[in-house]
């Protein structure tokens, strides 16, 4: 489907100029009144009015318009201007059609055996609007029609050339940031290579994270550290209902994970139903991007 | 009758043969009142009833009240809120002006998700 059409005045210039200008020009019903369509009709809209039907039967009046409907195939009888003025809204993405008016007056009832012949002219093109299928221009046409050359009704009708409105999904808001400073910088910095990095102890080789500034057992300063392997199971999770936050997507599951080198880690559980988390669970290590900046550490559920 | 009475009111099952029934029967072929998917594609989340169909359905709904000697003289309507299978739309009427044997009838239709049709209509009640 195409984009937001780029309008011009020159465009709307020449929409503008279709007024007033013939939309059909002497056009002839393509069957004379009749019985059948009359009856097709009365099924339709379940009218059982005796008028129309019987020796003496009219057409229902509301009819008026289908006596000039060209069916499926093409109208012929469809004027230049007319044309032009579809055409130039198709071409320009406002393809779509809904009809939003029709005004018809009545100046005497048609018989089985009329024929219908017709004139129609374009009375005004209406500025750009916005609706809620979407934004185009309102096309007002005026049809006068005979029956055996004789006034028989008027037909006012509107319709709404509209370019369909996209229904995107709203722009997601972002997740939320991690907070990087001096003490958990080489942590972030792994994860930016896709490796989840657990500190080390210099002094006592105690693993531990979360990142720290210093050992919790030997009170060493120094730390190095060790890639995991990537495999843990799930030690514990939560699945979040309420309350939902822009970024997220409830009900989803939140894992305490055990890693295979015995620390544990804090991270989304993927490739699972929440409902079929359970303690014990294996799962890998997956890096995922959310978006241009971040990237995070997941934890995909393993088939047992 | 006289200004102010109420006509009462004509609820109409919105099929989706009606739909597509009133549509052939008033030669509209467009897609979006027979076909599900091109009407998504236009935005529109299911077909929807054609104008020449409400129309057809706001006529009867004044003949059926007034019987079969009234005459309709103008029907004039605006659609709102598309008929969409499934619905219902539901008909009401009050006579606003009556000159002589000419009454004018003002047309609400109501549907699940607010005012399909509103509009008038001029019929001679002979007496």
């Amino acid at each position: 489907m195409s984009g937001e059409p780029e309008i011009h005045e020159e465009f709307e210039a020449r929409l503008k100029a279709c007024a007033g200008r013939p939309a059909a020009a002497t056009g002839v019903g393509r069957d004379p009144v009749n019985e059948p369509m009359i009856r097709h009709w009365c099924e339709a809209m379940g009218d059982t009015n005796p008028a129309y039907r019987g020796p003496d039967a009219i057409a229902p009046p509301t009819m008026l318009q289908a006596w000039t409907m060209a069916g499926l195939s093409r109208r012929p009888e469809r004027a230049a201007a007319y044309d032009e003025l579809l055409t130039l809204l198709d071409a320009s993405g406002h393809e779509a059609v809904v009809a939003t008016d029709c005004e018809q007056e009545y100046l005497r009832p048609l018989r089985p055996g009329d024929r219908v012949t017709y004139d129609s002219v374009i009375e005004s093109v209406s500025e750009r609007k916005t609706t809620r299928l979407g934004t185009g221009y309102f096309v007002t046409t005026r049809t006068d029609v005979r029956a055996n050359g004789e006034p028989a009704g008027t037909h006012r009708f509107r319709i709404l050339k509209y370019a369909p409105a996209h229904r995107p999904d709203p722009p997601r808001e972002k997740r939320p940031r991690p907070v990087v400073n001096r003490d958990n910088a080489g942590f972030w910095a792994g994860v930016a290579r896709h490796e989840l990095l657990i500190q080390r102890c210099c002094g006592c080789a105690r693993l531990r994270f979360p990142w720290l500034p210093g050992c919790n057992d030997c009170g060493c300063p120094d730390w190095d550290t060790v890639a995991a392997r990537g495999t843990g199971t799930v030690y514990s999770w939560v699945v979040m209902h309420h309350p939902s936050f822009p970024a997220f997507d409830p009900p989803y599951a939140v894992g305490l994970i055990e890693l295979a080198e015995g620390v544990r880690i804090v991270g989304d559980l993927v490739g699972v139903e929440h409902e079929r988390v359970r303690i014990g669970m294996p799962v890998r290590l997956e890096f995922r991007r959310f978006d241009e900046e971040l990237v995070l550490p997941v934890f995909r559920g393993v088939a047992p | 009758m006289k200004a102010g009475d109420r006509l009462p009111p004509l609820e109409i099952p919105v099929t989706r043969t009606l739909i597509v029934a009133g549509a052939i029967a008033s030669r509209d072929y467009q897609d979006v009142h027979h076909d599900p998917d091109a009407a998504r594609r236009k935005g529109s989340p299911d077909v929807f009833m054609n104008i020449l169909t409400t129309n057809g359905l706001v006529g009867r709904y004044i003949t059926d009240h007034f019987g079969a000697r009234a005459e309709l003289r103008r029907v004039a309507i605006r659609l709102g809120a598309p008929n969409h299978p499934g619905d219902t739309l539901v008909l009401t009427g009050t006579v606003e002006e009556v000159d002589g044997d000419l009454a004018t009838v003002r047309v609400t239709g109501a549907n699940g998700i607010g005012t399909h049709v509103t509009g008038t209509v001029t019929v001679r009640v002979p007496a």
